[in-house]
């Protein structure tokens, strides 16, 4: 029988090692990417078309394209989102149906990005007959980040103190003006970090884009929503594994700006719940 | 004049009774003080005035209540509580500014002109005695006032809905003496012209201020007559021993 | 007038509540829809059971059997992996680090969940995959155990935020119950922590598995897409989420190929739903 002050010794040892393990190549893709993705990066690059097939030239339509599918993902999945949310927080007693919702939310997060990209293409593209284009994807990619969006809402409006509802309520405002005046301003934080998390999930997605909107090689900006469209993520899938002899510096190079877009969402969305965990006003 | 007649009511949250076969009547114009130690059902029987109870889940009644002869559950729920305004125990400003505190009634309500608003809520802080605190700074907010002034706030928040009764819930149980003090004038120079149902815990605040008062204790109505007389000659028992610090 | 607005906005939000229930439901029937029609042509236990993917050739063999056990294959290894070192490093963020650390930490693993997993999968080809070739001396480095390093990491964030939450939320008085009959913090965490908040630790691991299960890209990019049944991990092998991404561009919509792959979406979905539902379970009993 080992003492157990040598046991503990060793066991946080261990605990300390599983952290490194997982911190450390974090640390290590990120700096890979940055070293050798940030050369890459000139004016050209970031406003060029593709050129010859892809193995020069910029990535401007690719990130045009992901900026058209986050943005009309976030005008659909956000509406959608916050009344759920609204409803979720404000409205639902505890009760099977209440229930059921939260379990659909839960699944609605845990179906695999491939299986969006499936049913994208079964109801958007096939059957909707939107054809593989910007509305699609975008639809797919909204749905999918409904539960993000949901859930980051309904946790920013059930944080705003009962008390207030009750204070505004005794005032003779009705529920709907109490949730409009009084729950809502003080949720807006939050559900703007939940907003931002989402795009930040949309933007770094491929399956769910890959057969309802993306297009292989398109050097030219889309000019509607029934249009396909590059995006960045496909695009780095493509030139990673579909397209040879590509410059590594264009791969690293697209790397580097998917992640870098990335990880800034994610970043402002940190900074925004940080400033306003600090001037709370309860 | 009879502002409030409750008959029997009865009142459970899930399987507890909250309150049992009370009946009572409450006057215009008048302060009725409700004491009893803490779980008596006083604060319930306020809240029903003003129907927040229904914001519970497993809230049930039976009984009646009814404000101006008519049941409270069969007017427009806006509307009474557009009549009956309540202080709670703790001051608790809206998340806004001085100003917007005092004229969220009114706004949602419908008033929208600009002027109307600002002299409601001119008259509303002078009504509650704490214009001169705060006229200069009415676009601050509410939470950097102390918590006597933010109190006071309140009452003139609820005086601006134009409200005909007003429920204090132990509205000074966090405040100092003074500022106790300072709400206790305020309370009775408001019942000239409104109707105070006062709940506390405070047994000398509530000879202080009513001019009846109703002793609760578990749910039931123990006795209800003039102050006086249930300071000086109570007719039961249990509400002279409460008075006297006995219990509770 | 505002009455009659009030009530339209609160259909709006009694609607918008069920949203979620509607598209969980809409996924569920379109898939169906595409992929029952497979079952005119096929058997279902061919399908399940078929010992070989030929989705191509004439005529089709559309067995998912090697693509099943390819998914199974990189999802243990991955589990194996992630789990012990996924739940030690919540113990390390939820008991050990200092304040400070602990908030660096969580923001790192934040990081990692935030990386899209195509740039994984990236990172994956050009570090990773030409590690295990060299050190295991294989023809390729594209094996299912590059896809389980791979996976591994990408189901750590889950694991590691869905963990230390459970322990966090084991209340205090078990701890100091602990200490006060001598136990050493160690002891405290071993024999008090971990089993108290041993079903939401559960529940986390299960959800990382299911991230697991559900990964695509890096998947695809980093395991070789070698639909035959492997017979080691150092094998190149297919997984069901990699098969429907890489075939569906090229099936033609309404072909046997077409709704053999929104069969196995079939399957990818029913397994998400049931370790979903499970682990909510889970975490739902942690909270009585």
């Amino acid at each position: 029988m080992m003492n157990p002050r040598t046991v503990q010794k060793i066991a946080f040892f261990s605990l300390f090692l599983s952290t490194l393990l997982i911190v450390v190549p974090v640390g290590m893709i990120v700096v890979i990417i940055v070293q050798k993705g940030l050369p890459a990066i000139t004016w050209q690059f970031l406003t060029d078309v593709p050129r010859q097939g892809m193995r020069a030239g910029g990535i401007f339509p690719a990130i045009v394209g992901t900026l058209y599918l986050v943005l009309g993902a976030v005008a659909f999945a956000l509406p959608i989102g916050l009344l759920a949310a609204i409803y979720l927080s404000e409205y639902a007693r505890d009760n099977v149906m209440n229930r059921i919702v939260k379990l659909a939310i839960v699944n609605l997060a845990g179906v695999p990005s491939v299986v969006y990209g499936l049913f994208g293409l079964a109801m958007f593209v096939v059957w909707c007959r939107f054809g593989a284009s910007i509305l699609s994807g975008a639809l797919t990619l909204g749905i999918m980040i409904l539960p993000i969006i949901i859930t980051a809402s309904r946790e920013a409006l059930e944080a705003v103190p009962q008390t207030f509802r009750e204070v505004s309520l005794s005032l003779g405002a009705s529920k709907w003006q109490t949730i409009r005046h009084i729950v809502l301003p003080n949720a807006i934080p939050g559900i703007i970090t939940g907003t931002i998390l989402g795009i930040g999930r949309a933007a770094g997605e491929t399956a769910p884009i890959l057969f309802t909107v993306a297009a292989f090689y398109l050097p030219r900006l889309p000019k509607s929503i029934f249009d396909q469209a590059m995006a960045l993520p496909y695009h780095l899938y493509v030139i990673s594994t579909q397209v040879p002899n590509v410059d590594e510096k264009v791969r690293y190079g697209t790397a580097f700006v998917l992640l870098a877009m990335v990880l800034t969402v994610n970043l402002v969305a940190i900074v925004i719940r940080y400033k306003f965990r600090k001037q709370k006003k309860w | 004049m009879r502002k409030f007649g409750i008959e029997n009511l009865n009142i459970w949250f899930g399987k507890v009774q909250a309150l049992k076969g009370v009946s009572l009547a409450i006057e215009a114009n008048e302060i009725l003080s409700i004491i009893g130690p803490s779980n008596s059902g006083k604060t319930t029987f306020l809240r029903m005035l003003h129907r927040l109870n229904e914001l519970e889940q497993n809230f049930r009644m039976s009984g009646s209540v009814l404000m101006d002869a008519l049941d409270v559950r069969s007017v427009d729920l806006e509307l009474l509580r557009k009549k009956i305004g309540i202080i709670f125990a703790l001051p608790l400003p809206l998340p806004l500014s001085i100003f917007d505190n005092v004229s969220f009634g009114p706004r949602m309500h419908g008033i929208r002109a600009r002027k109307r608003l600002t002299d409601i809520a001119e008259q509303s802080l002078k009504q509650a005695y704490i214009w001169d605190e705060v006229k200069d700074r009415l676009h601050e907010s509410a939470f950097k006032l102390s918590g006597g002034q933010q109190q006071r706030l309140c009452i003139a928040r609820t005086l601006a809905t134009g409200p005909e009764v007003i429920l204090f819930d132990e509205p000074c149980s966090g405040l100092d003496p003074v500022s106790t003090a300072r709400v206790e004038e305020t309370m009775l120079e408001l019942k000239k012209d409104y109707t105070i149902v006062l709940v506390t815990n405070n047994v000398k605040q509530a000879a202080r201020v009513g001019d009846r008062t109703a002793f609760f204790l578990s749910g039931e109505l123990v006795e209800l007559d003039t102050t006086d007389k249930i300071f000086t000659a109570p007719s039961n028992k249990r509400t002279d021993d409460y008075i006297r610090g006995k219990f509770g | 007038m505002r009455k009659f607005k009030e009530f339209i906005i609160e259909k709006l939000i009694l609607i918008c509540g069920s949203a979620s229930i509607f598209f969980v439901a809409l996924i569920f029937v379109f898939l169906l829809k595409e992929g029952l029609s497979l079952f005119k042509t096929v058997r279902l236990g061919a399908f399940l059971f078929g010992k070989s993917w030929y989705p191509i050739s004439e005529p089709a063999e559309l067995g998912i059997l090697p693509l099943i056990l390819g998914s199974l294959l990189v999802t243990a290894g991955a589990a194996v992996i992630s789990v012990p070192i996924g739940v030690g490093c919540a113990v390390y963020i939820a008991e050990i680090a200092p304040g400070k650390v602990k908030e660096v930490l969580k923001g790192g693993i934040e990081l990692l969940a935030a990386i899209p997993s195509v740039v994984l999968g990236f990172i994956g080809m050009v570090t990773l995959v030409p590690w295990v070739k060299n050190i295991f001396h294989l023809p390729t480095g594209l094996t299912a155990l590059s896809g389980s390093i791979m996976l591994a990491f990408m189901a750590m964030p889950t694991i590691v935020s869905i963990a230390e939450d459970a322990l966090y939320s084991v209340p205090r008085s078990y701890k100091e119950g602990a200490f006060a009959l001598g136990a050493t913090h160690w002891q405290t965490i071993w024999r008090v922590l971990l089993p108290a908040a041993s079903s939401g630790i559960l529940a986390a691991v299960m959800l990382g598995i299911g991230r697991v299960i559900g990964e695509t890209m890096a998947v695809m990019m980093i395991t070789g897409n070698s639909a035959v049944i492997p017979h080691t991990i150092l094998a190149p092998v297919r997984t069901l989420t990699a098969t429907v991404a890489a075939e569906m561009g090229e099936a033609v919509v309404g072909s046997e190929h077409y709704f053999a792959l929104f069969a196995v979406g079939i399957v990818l979905f029913v397994i998400s739903f049931a370790i979903n539902v499970t682990a909510d379970l889970f975490l739902h009993r942690e909270r009585r």
